[in-house]
C-alpha cells in the first residue's frame, strides 16, 4: 500500500510538471544587440508576422557553424514561400571580428537578418554552450524547440519541424 | 504512514493546481556542462607517472538556472574545477557559486546586483566578460545601472570589484572598478534622420580603478582613470568606426612600473554589397594593460580587453600559431575581402563559388631609449605614427570553398605565416617562425542525411618542431550521431625520437540541446586562444568526455 502511494504520488506530480511544462511559456529574453549597420536592435522586437522563427548562433571562428548558415541560406527563399520562416543568424563575435562581419555575410550573400552580439549577452541569457546553437520559435516568440552541433542534412530535420509549426505538408 | 502520504498527496495537488502567479507564468531555463579528461601514462610524448603527479582525472563542470518572471529576473552559476583539466590555471581548484544575480529591466532602465558582464565600445578600457573553454572570468561584482531616457540615448553606470578564481574580495585585496558610459544614436534621436542613408552614432565612457598604494618604494597612483570615445559612421554601403582610449600612469608588473600614459587606437573600414565585401582595420597600443592588481601578471583581473584583430582560425594546423595582443606596445593592420562568384557564370557553376582573401601584420612600436625603460622613469617615449621594423605576426591567407553539386562540396585554404615565437610564446632566443600552410576539406553527402568530411592539411616549417601533416575522417548521421579518426603527425621534427603521431578516436550523440562526446587519444601541446586571451594546453593523452546541455 505504502508502496503504491509512493508510486502515485510520483506518478501524479510528474503529470503535473509535464502539464507545467506545456502550458508554460518560454519566450527570449530581452537583450540588446547590434545591427550590422550599427543601430542598436532589442531582442524583443523579433518576430514574424505569426510565423516561425530560427535563431542560430554563430561566429567568424566556427566553421560548422558556417556550412549551417550556407545550408539554410540555399534553402531560404523555398522555405519563405513555403511556410513564411524568417531567419536570424545572431553572431557571438567580439571587437576582434565584429568588422569581418559584414563583409562575410555580404560575401556570402547571405539573405537573412544578422545580428551581433560582441559580448555575449544573448548567448548567455539564452543557455548557448556551443554553436551552432539553433532556435526554433513559433510564431508567438515561444521556444518550440532547440539543437546544438550541425552535420550535413540536418536542416532538413529542422525544416520538417518548420512545417509542422507552419501547417504546411 | 498511509496518513502522511495522503496528506502530503492532497497538499500537494492542492499546491500545484492553484500554483502562484510567480510559478505559473515564470520561465525557468539553463544549462550544464561537464569535460572530463583521464589520463594515462604515454611515454612517448615524456608523459611519465611523476608528471601526471596524481592527478589521474580532470573534471571542470558547471551548471547555471536562471529564473524570469515578467520584468524581472535572477540566476546563478554553480562551478566545479576538481581537479582542473590540465592546462588550466591551477588557482582555478575549486568549487562553489562565483556568479549570482537579480536585474529588473524596463523599456528606460535596467538595474543589475551581483555578477554580471559588460563593454564599453569595443572593450578597450573595458570589458567584462567569461570564456568557458579558456577558464577564463572576469565578472564584476557590484551595480550596474543602465537609463533610456529617450529614444537613441544610452547612459550606463556600473561599480564592483573583479572576480579572481576564487578569492573573496576582502579591503585592499585588489582594487575596485567603476565606469560610465553614454551613447547617442543621432538617428533614432532626431525623427527626421530615422530613414536617413547617414547613420551616426557617437560614445564616450571613463573608467576609474581604485588601488591603495603599500609600496615602501614608489608612490603609486592610487586612482587610475581610463577615458576613450568613439564613433560609428554608415553612409550606405561605407561604414567607419574608430574609438580612441587613454589610461593615465598606471605603474606596473606588466610594463615594468613605468610611469607613462597607456594609449589604445582601434579603426575600421568597411564597404560591401551583395556578393562582395571588403574591410580594412587598422590599431596601435602602447602601455595599455589596465588590470585591477598592478601586481598581477598573468591572465587574470583584465579591465579592458584589446582585441588582435588578425583572422582567427578554424583548422587545427592553421590554429597552431595563434596571436595574442601586446599589450605593452603592437601595431597592425589587417585586411579582409569575400567575394562570391555568381551562380550561373563559368568559374561561378551552379551554385556559385566563394573566395575569401585575409591579410595581416603585426609590428612592435618605436621606443627611444631615453630611460632604458626603467622602473620607476616614464620608460621611453614613442613616435605615436612610426612603425618598429620588428614584425611580431603576419598572416596572408586565402580560402575557396565550392559546391559542385548535391553531393560534392569542397573548402581549400592556402596560409603563409610569420610568427615571432620568442615574443609570442615566451620562448628563449628561437627564430621566427616562417611556414606555409595547405588544406582541403571535401565532404561527400551520400544520402540526404549521411555524410563523411575529409580533412587532409600540411604545414611546413623548418623552425620551431618543423613540418606537421594532419589528416581526418569524419562519418555523420544528422542531426544525432558523428564517428571521428583524425591523426597529427610531427614528421618534420629535427628531434627524430620526437616525430609522433597524435591520433583520435572520436564518437558523439546530439539530442536537441544535449550533446554527449568521447574522445580518446593524443592532444598535441599548443596554445589555445578564443578571443584576445590564450591559454598554454600541455601533451596529453587519455579519454575526454564532454557532456552539455541547455533547456
Amino acid at each position: 500500500m505504502k508502496k503504491l502511494f509512493i508510486v502515485l504520488t510520483l506518478s501524479l506530480l510528474t503529470v503535473l510538471s509535464f502539464a507545467q511544462e506545456q502550458k508554460s511559456i518560454s519566450k527570449i529574453p530581452a537583450v540588446a544587440l547590434k545591427t550590422l549597420d550599427g543601430k542598436n536592435f532589442n531582442t524583443n522586437q523579433i518576430s514574424n508576422d505569426g510565423k516561425p522563427i530560427i535563431l542560430s548562433f554563430w561566429a567568424l571562428w566556427c566553421k560548422p557553424c558556417q556550412k549551417e548558415l550556407d545550408a539554410f541560406n540555399e534553402h531560404y527563399a523555398d522555405w519563405q514561400k513555403e511556410t513564411g520562416v524568417k531567419i536570424y543568424a545572431v553572431s557571438i563575435d567580439d571587437s576582434r571580428s565584429t568588422a569581418k562581419v559584414l563583409p562575410l555575410v555580404d560575401g556570402k550573400s547571405w539573405e537573412f537578418e544578422v545580428l551581433l552580439d560582441p559580448n555575449s549577452d544573448f548567448k548567455r541569457a539564452m543557455n548557448v554552450n556551443m554553436i551552432p546553437h539553433t532556435f526554433l520559435l513559433d510564431g508567438k516568440g515561444n521556444i518550440v524547440s532547440q539543437h546544438t552541433s550541425y552535420f550535413e542534412g540536418s536542416e532538413l530535420d529542422l525544416y520538417e519541424e518548420i512545417k509542422k509549426l507552419a501547417g504546411v505538408k | 504512514m498511509r496518513k502522511i502520504y495522503i496528506i502530503i498527496l492532497v497538499s500537494l495537488i492542492g499546491y500545484t493546481t492553484q500554483a502562484q502567479d510567480f510559478i505559473k507564468n515564470a520561465t525557468i531555463n539553463g544549462s550544464f556542462q561537464v569535460d572530463g579528461q583521464f589520463y594515462q601514462v604515454d611515454d612517448a610524448l615524456g608523459i611519465t607517472d611523476s608528471v601526471i603527479g596524481g592527478k589521474r582525472i580532470g573534471l571542470n563542470g558547471f551548471g547555471k538556472i536562471t529564473y524570469s518572471y515578467g520584468n524581472f529576473s535572477a540566476g546563478m552559476r554553480y562551478e566545479a574545477f576538481l581537479s582542473p583539466i590540465s592546462g588550466f590555471d591551477s588557482r582555478q581548484e575549486g568549487s562553489g557559486f562565483p556568479n549570482i544575480w537579480a536585474s529588473y529591466h524596463t523599456d528606460m532602465i535596467d538595474v543589475t546586483v551581483g555578477d554580471f558582464y559588460e563593454q564599453f565600445g569595443n572593450g578597450l578600457i573595458l570589458r567584462s566578460y567569461e570564456e568557458w573553454t579558456l577558464g577564463y572570468d572576469n565578472a564584476l561584482n557590484g551595480m550596474r545601472l543602465v537609463l533610456r531616457p529617450m529614444p537613441g540615448i544610452t547612459i550606463k553606470g556600473l561599480y564592483g570589484s573583479q572576480r579572481f578564481f576564487w578569492t573573496k574580495f576582502e579591503r585592499d585585496s585588489r582594487g575596485i572598478v567603476r565606469g560610465l558610459d553614454a551613447e547617442v544614436d543621432f538617428n533614432s534621436l532626431v525623427k527626421k534622420w530615422e530613414s536617413s542613408k547617414v547613420r551616426v552614432i557617437v560614445g564616450a565612457s571613463g573608467v576609474s580603478k581604485y588601488q591603495r598604494d603599500t609600496d615602501p618604494l614608489y608612490n603609486l597612483p592610487e586612482n587610475v582613470g581610463a577615458f576613450a570615445g568613439r564613433v560609428n559612421l554608415n553612409v550606405g554601403k561605407l561604414g567607419f568606426m574608430t574609438e580612441y582610449g587613454n589610461k593615465i600612469n598606471d605603474p606596473s608588473a606588466t610594463n615594468g612600473f613605468i610611469y607613462q600614459d597607456g594609449k589604445a587606437l582601434l579603426s575600421s573600414l568597411s564597404y560591401s554589397q551583395r556578393g562582395f565585401g571588403v574591410s580594412l582595420q587598422m590599431k596601435r597600443v602602447q602601455n595599455m594593460s589596465f588590470k585591477s592588481d598592478r601586481g598581477i601578471s598573468s591572465n587574470a583581473l583584465d579591465i579592458n580587453f584589446l582585441p588582435p584583430i588578425n583572422r582567427t582560425h578554424a583548422y587545427s594546423l592553421t590554429a597552431k600559431y595563434p596571436y595574442a595582443t601586446q599589450p605593452n606596445g603592437e601595431m597592425g593592420v589587417q585586411f579582409q575581402m569575400n567575394y562570391k562568384i555568381p551562380k550561373g557564370s563559368k568559374l561561378g557553376g551552379k551554385y556559385g563559388t566563394g573566395i575569401a582573401v585575409n591579410f595581416s601584420q603585426v609590428n612592435d612600436i618605436v621606443r627611444d631609449t631615453i630611460d632604458k625603460g626603467e622602473p620607476g622613469t616614464l620608460g621611453y617615449s614613442s613616435d605615436f605614427f612610426k612603425v618598429s621594423d620588428a614584425i611580431f605576426f603576419r598572416d596572408f591567407n586565402i580560402d575557396i570553398d565550392k559546391k559542385f553539386n548535391a553531393k560534392w562540396k569542397a573548402v581549400v585554404q592556402y596560409m603563409n605565416l610569420y610568427y615571432d615565437i620568442v615574443t609570442l610564446q615566451g620562448h628563449p632566443k628561437e627564430d621566427a617562425v616562417k611556414a606555409h600552410i595547405a588544406l582541403a576539406d571535401v565532404t561527400w553527402s551520400f544520402r540526404s542525411d549521411k555524410s563523411v568530411r575529409f580533412e587532409l592539411q600540411n604545414l611546413w616549417t623548418k623552425q620551431d618542431k618543423g613540418n606537421w601533416a594532419a589528416a581526418l575522417v569524419e562519418y555523420t548521421i544528422a542531426p544525432t550521431w558523428f564517428f571521428t579518426l583524425a591523426d597529427q603527425y610531427n614528421y618534420g621534427n629535427k628531434d627524430k625520437e620526437a616525430r609522433n603521431h597524435y591520433y583520435i578516436i572520436s564518437a558523439g550523440y546530439i539530442k536537441d540541446a544535449s550533446r554527449i562526446a568521447l574522445t580518446y587519444g593524443r592532444q598535441s601541446e599548443g596554445v589555445l586562444c578564443v578571443g584576445g586571451v590564450c591559454r598554454q594546453v600541455p601533451a596529453a593523452s587519455g579519454l575526454t568526455v564532454t557532456i552539455t546541455t541547455s533547456f
